[in-house]
């Protein structure tokens, strides 16, 4: 279960590039230890941007970065220690063989040899039998694991995977799914920015909603869905109707994709649904139906939602 | 300090010179042979000797030198410039590891694959003509010196290019001429009066002077100001580097 201690400070983070366009404002968040928060934007909202600023790839413009209480500037080798980062691109060594590669970034974030641990974080990612293979020979699922692999070699606190699974095939994103799981269940702290929304919904405990570089949302995903998320009643009506009647204009009703559908959108959190209420004028109105369900909106459905309100 | 990072880095690099064991050894090796036996056969029998040592004899420092140049540059220009055009530089900027342990990292390796390569190129000249080293002391203090600042050289120059075309122009358009002008297959003392005075404008001179007066005690400007050049250069060298990583240039925005 997440922690309450912050592991990651945020505050008034703030970037402007050179040619003036400003890519992060007055960006403020914090991170529990141990949690699993997803960063969903739009493309060019300020997501790949924020998580360079923090692992120092880029520099801010104004605002500071906390990593366990230590300032990342300041304190760069504390900070950069504890964090893991699995970047967007495909960006892999090309002659190397993995576990060189590997070794490599042990190294490089200044830890000692350790052939055993190695050893189990290719096996967790599958990539045993592939160690000794050059990179360039590898396929780009095997690559993307590669680079999970090189951001763990250092036994991180904290891993940012910037779009983990962008072109990864169905069977490969579940398998990492289930890394990104085990991680956390091993205390590893995962920020990951995604495109499959399906893919926060899966695994996020906290959800951020970043764009035009203002961080507009963040929330606990269960809390999101339920406060944000629409309800809908589908009644599949015996006879398609040419439009709705009007005496049920009260209850906002909207015509399905197919003729027959009869959609009512409610909060179930309200003290009346309405639905009774519904299904009494229906009747009155002479409309039957021969099947009904509820569907709970997706979080592709809010954040689509949300991000049309922003704009 | 982190050790492991420097050691990483440092291993990485002398990997890719394993890999690449033609291009980094055995090329120089074959070129130099080649310029011994057009210099030293073709044209040292017409130029006997010059300040009572063979022709051969006395361009071997000005060959060591020409490869020790040009290899130090082209070995450190792409160890940094190669990260940053695959994209795998974010390890290196995202990593605990200061300037120093990055500089130290990567220089460190290509000054001693230069190093390596200078010995192997002494050692190949000795199979063509018969080599002295009167002050093996200094003669290695000017290769490590010389491979060190021409390293840091190369990874400023790896820093700065952004294609490359630009990775290849300085050593191609700069370096080599310089090298050949700066007395590699001659004494200066044998051009005119005016040439003479423009050449100590060359830096190559004084790396190329000390070098050979280690060898056979001959120079064509004192041995103080050679080290004193050759120092000089490895400090801007170094105050270069040290903005480059301070203001982020070319590496992060």
């Amino acid at each position: 279960m997440s922690g309450e201690s912050p592991v990651l400070q945020v505050e008034n983070l703030n970037k402007i590039y050179d040619d003036g366009f400003e890519a992060l404002k007055d960006i403020n968040l914090e991170i529990k230890e141990g949690e699993i928060f997803a960063l969903l934007g739009p493309n060019g909202a300020g997501k790949t941007t924020l998580i360079n600023i923090i692992c120092g790839i880029v520099n801010a413009s104004s605002g500071r970065v906390l990593v366990n209480g230590y300032d990342h500037v300041t304190d760069f080798r504390r900070t950069r220690s504890l964090i893991g980062l699995v970047p967007q691109e495909l960006t892999t060594e090309t002659f190397e063989s993995v576990l060189a590669t590997l070794a490599f970034s042990r190294g490089l974030f200044g830890k000692p040899p350790d052939a055993a641990y190695l050893e189990k974080v290719l096996k967790s990612l599958s990539l045993w039998n592939k160690k000794d293979n050059v990179i360039m020979t590898l396929s780009g699922g095997m690559k993307r694991r590669v680079l999970i692999a090189k951001a763990l070699a250092h036994e991180p606190r904290v891993l940012f995977l910037d779009e983990p699974t962008a072109g990864v095939d169905v069977e490969l994103r579940q398998d990492m799914w289930q890394v990104v799981r085990e991680l956390r269940a091993s205390g590893v702290t995962v920020i990951l920015t995604t495109h499959y929304i399906e893919e926060a919904e899966q695994m996020a405990d906290r959800i951020g909603v970043i764009n035009h570089g203002e961080l507009v949302l963040v929330q606990e995903k269960a809390r999101l869905m339920r406060e944000l998320g629409k309800k809908q009643l589908i009644l599949y009506l015996d006879d398609p109707l040419p439009e709705i009647p009007r005496q049920l204009d009260a209850f906002d009703l909207q015509m399905g994709s197919d003729p027959d559908e009869l959609i009512y959108s409610y909060d179930s959190q309200a003290n009346s649904t309405g639905i009774t209420a519904l299904l009494n004028e229906l009747r009155q109105a002479g409309i039957h139906f021969s099947d009904l369900k509820t569907k709970q909106s997706s979080l592709e459905e809010i954040f689509v939602d949300l991000v049309k309100r922003i704009r | 300090m982190n050790w492991h990072g420097i050691k990483a880095i440092y291993k990485f690099e002398m990997a890719r010179t394993r890999r690449t064991l033609f291009q980094s050894i055995v090329s120089p090796v074959i070129s130099t042979s080649l310029y011994f036996v057009v210099f030293g056969a073709a044209i040292g029998s017409r130029i006997t000797e010059i300040d009572g040592v063979s022709y051969g004899s006395f361009i071997v420092p000005g060959l060591i030198m020409l490869s020790l140049l040009t290899e130090s540059i082209s070995n450190a220009s792409f160890g940094i410039y190669f990260p940053k055009f695959s994209g795998t530089i974010y390890e290196l900027l995202s990593a605990p590891v200061s300037v120093v342990e990055v500089v130290v990292g990567y220089v460190g390796a290509a000054a001693t694959k230069s190093v390596i390569l200078g010995g192997i190129i002494l050692a190949t000249a000795n199979f063509f003509v018969d080599v002295q080293i009167l002050h093996p002391y200094w003669m290695f203090l000017f290769l490590v010196l010389t491979a060190l600042t021409f390293s840091l050289f190369g990874f400023i120059l790896g820093v700065w290019a952004d294609n490359w075309e630009k990775l290849a122009i300085v050593p191609t358009l700069v370096i080599t001429p310089l090298t050949f002008l700066g007395g590699s297959f001659y004494s200066i003392s044998m051009l005119p009066p005016v040439w003479q005075t423009v050449t100590l404008f060359n830096p190559v001179v004084y790396l190329i002077s000390g070098f050979r007066w280690s060898f056979y005690e001959n120079a064509d400007v004192a041995v103080g100001l050679s080290v004193m050049m050759t120092c000089g250069f490895l400090l801007v060298c170094i105050v270069a580097v040290w903005w480059i990583f301070k203001t982020g240039y070319r590496l992060r925005v």
